[in-house]
C-alpha cells in the first residue's frame, strides 16, 4: 500500500515508521526539515519538505496513486482541509485525519470525513483507568 | 441583515466598518484579545474574542440566525473550516471565504462554500490592468456562469488591424461586446466593424477560450 502522511510530529513519525516496518510505501510531508529527525535511522520511506495544503506538493508526494492519506499536523483546520483535498480532489480511497476539537470532529464525521479526536479517546481511556 | 465576520485583521476591520455604515447588524470574531479590544474601542462593542472555527463560539454569538458569514482571516484553512461549521452546523444561508491560494477556489466550491474571494487573484488582475503591454486583461469573473469579461488591446503590429469583425476566427464561446476607440463613443461591434490600431476590445468569454480569443484578435 502507498501511504502519504502529512505532518511529521511524534504521531506522524511513529505512524510512518510502523507502516514502513509493515512493508508499505510511505511518504511523509512536513514543512519543517527538523521534524524529519524524528524518523528512525532505518526508515525506508521518503521524507518530503513542503506544505501539505499545496496541491503541487501533494502531487509530488504521489497522492494521485496513493491508497491512503493521513493528516496529523498540529492544526485541526490544516488537517481538515488537507483531508478534504485528498478525498475530494484526488479521490484517495482511504483518508483519515486528526481533529483535537471533539465538536469539530463530530461535525466532520457527520460530513463523511474519517476523523479521530485524540481528546475524546484519551479522556475515555483515562476514565476507564480511573474507574477500574 | 445579521452578518458575522471572522478575523479582525485589516480586511475584517474595514469590512465590519463598511457593513456597520450600511446599517447591518455585524459581529466580528477575533482570536487576539488585544486586537479585539482595539476594535471595540473604535467601532463600538462589535467584537467577540474567540475562535471563529469553534462551534461553541459560533453558538454563543447566535450564528443560527445569521444571514451571512464572511471568513477573512489570513489562513485559507481557517476560513474553510469557519464556513463549513457555519454552513453545516448552523445552516447559515450564505458563506463567503477569503482565500490566498487561488488554487483553493475549486476545492472551496466543491465543499459547498457559497463564494470565495481570492486576494491574490484580485491583486494580479489589478496589476495586469496597469501593464499597458499586457495583451489580455481580466476585468470581471462571472463565476456562477463560468464566464469572464476581458479586454484585449489591438496593437499597431496586430494582423487584425483593418479587418472586419466577420473576418476574425473567433472561438464560439466568445462574444465581442464593445470596442472602445480614442476620442469616440464606444461602439457595439457589428460584423462589418473594422478594427483599428489601439482599439480596446471588451469581450465575454469562457476561461477555456481565452487563449483562442486572444489569438483571433491579434491575428497571430
Amino acid at each position: 500500500m502507498k501511504v502519504v502522511i502529512m505532518g511529521c510530529g511524534r504521531v506522524g513519525a511513529q505512524l510512518a515508521s510502523l507502516l514502513d516496518a509493515d512493508g508499505h510505501e510511505v511518504i511523509v510531508v512536513d514543512n519543517d526539515t527538523n521534524s524529519f529527525k524524528r524518523l528512525p535511522h532505518d526508515f525506508g520511506g521518503t521524507a518530503l519538505l513542503g506544505n501539505g495544503l499545496d496541491e503541487e506538493v501533494l502531487k509530488k508526494a504521489g497522492i494521485e496513486e496513493a491508497d491512503a492519506f493521513v493528516a496529523v499536523t498540529q492544526g485541526d483546520n490544516r488537517n481538515v482541509m488537507a483531508a478534504q483535498i485528498a478525498k475530494h480532489i484526488f479521490n484517495v480511497p482511504k483518508v483519515v485525519c486528526r481533529i483535537y476539537d471533539p465538536l469539530r470532529q463530530e461535525l466532520y464525521d457527520m460530513l463523511g470525513l474519517e476523523a479521530i479526536s485524540p481528546t475524546t479517546i484519551f479522556a475515555q481511556l483515562l476514565r476507564e483507568r480511573v474507574e477500574s | 441583515m445579521y452578518i458575522i465576520v471572522i478575523g479582525g485583521g485589516r480586511v475584517g476591520y474595514y469590512l465590519t466598518k463598511e457593513l456597520l455604515n450600511e446599517g447591518h447588524e455585524v459581529l466580528l470574531i477575533e482570536k487576539n484579545a488585544v486586537i479585539c479590544q482595539t476594535i471595540d474601542e473604535e467601532l463600538g462593542s462589535v467584537c467577540v474574542q474567540g475562535d471563529g472555527c469553534e462551534a461553541s463560539t459560533l453558538a454563543e454569538v447566535g450564528t443560527g440566525r445569521a444571514d451571512i458569514l464572511v471568513a477573512v482571516t489570513g489562513d485559507d484553512e481557517d476560513n474553510l473550516v469557519a464556513c463549513q461549521v457555519a454552513k453545516h452546523k448552523f445552516k447559515v444561508p450564505r458563506t463567503i471565504a477569503r482565500i490566498r491560494n487561488p488554487r483553493n477556489e475549486v476545492l472551496f466550491k466543491k465543499l459547498g462554500i457559497d463564494a470565495t474571494v481570492s486576494t491574490t487573484t484580485l491583486i494580479l488582475e489589478h496589476i495586469e490592468e496597469l501593464m499597458p503591454s499586457h495583451p489580455l486583461t481580466h476585468l470581471l469573473m462571472i463565476r456562477d456562469k463560468g464566464l469572464e469579461i476581458v479586454e484585449v488591446k489591438i496593437s499597431p503590429e496586430s494582423a487584425t488591424v483593418g479587418k472586419a469583425v466577420r473576418e476574425l476566427s473567433l472561438p464560439s464561446e466568445s462574444i465581442l461586446a464593445l470596442v472602445i476607440r480614442k476620442e469616440q463613443k464606444p461602439i457595439v461591434p457589428a460584423p462589418d466593424t473594422v478594427l483599428q490600431a489601439e482599439d480596446q476590445v471588451i469581450a465575454v468569454t469562457t476561461p477555456e477560450s481565452e487563449e483562442a480569443l486572444r489569438a483571433a484578435l491579434r491575428g497571430a
